[in-house]
């Protein structure tokens, strides 16, 4: 009995262990690095309307890795209204609603007055987001 | 248009000079405006007009959006 206990003791430290292992790399996996690199430097941001945006005046490199997911994800957030028989802006709109809310802290929003903040807890964002 | 004179001919219901100064507040009104349109316009930021479009999203839309876009991310990890 008791040595089935500490099995099974042993058998869920693992497990638990194994789950952190796998949900840490996990939050930026898929993740360009150049592009996670910018996102963790401050030099791009989450903008309300679903897109990113550059911080400041940034090089052109920063400004085409932008450019460059914002295509994307234009790509993906049309085909998704379509989908859920919305308007491509309010599935954007949505989606910057929760992009910004589950944003980790350190890395850059936009505020409904316009402006970048960093995020730091409880993101201020527009009264109609979930 | 002439008029008939089969009775006493009355008194035009406005004269010219009322036209004119009507004419004139009407340009200074076109002018006036055109002014602080200009003004406005220069001094408005960008970044405003973008949220501006953002009214017309109504918030039951996003309620009803929140799960989707929440798998979105999750199937879509790349471009988040």
């Amino acid at each position: 009995m008791a040595t089935y206990r500490t099995f099974a003791r042993t058998l869920l430290g693992g497990l638990v262990l194994a789950g952190l292992a796998v949900s840490a790399p996990a939050l930026s996996q898929g993740r360009d690095p150049a592009y996670d690199a910018a996102r963790r430097a401050g030099q791009v941001g989450e903008k309300m309307d679903g897109y990113l945006g550059v911080v400041g005046v940034q090089p052109a490199t920063v400004e085409k890795i932008a450019s460059d997911i914002n295509i994307r994800r234009r790509e993906n957030y049309a085909a998704k209204a379509q989908e859920q028989r919305v308007t491509l802006q309010e599935y954007a709109f949505t989606q910057g609603c929760i992009l910004i809310g589950r944003l980790e802290d350190g890395l850059k929003y936009q505020a409904p007055d316009g402006g970048w903040k960093t995020k730091s807890g409880t993101a201020e964002r527009d009264p109609r987001c979930p | 248009m002439k008029a008939l004179n089969l009775t006493k001919p009355a008194r035009r219901a406005h004269n010219l000079r009322m036209g004119t100064r009507r004419a004139i507040a009407g340009v200074m009104v076109v002018l006036g405006s055109a002014l602080a349109g200009g003004c406005i316009s220069v001094n408005a930021p960008n970044e405003p007009i973008v949220i501006e479009l953002n009214i017309n999203i109504k918030q039951e839309v996003i309620y009803r959006l929140a799960e989707d876009v929440r798998q979105n991310i999750e199937q879509n990890p790349e471009i988040f």
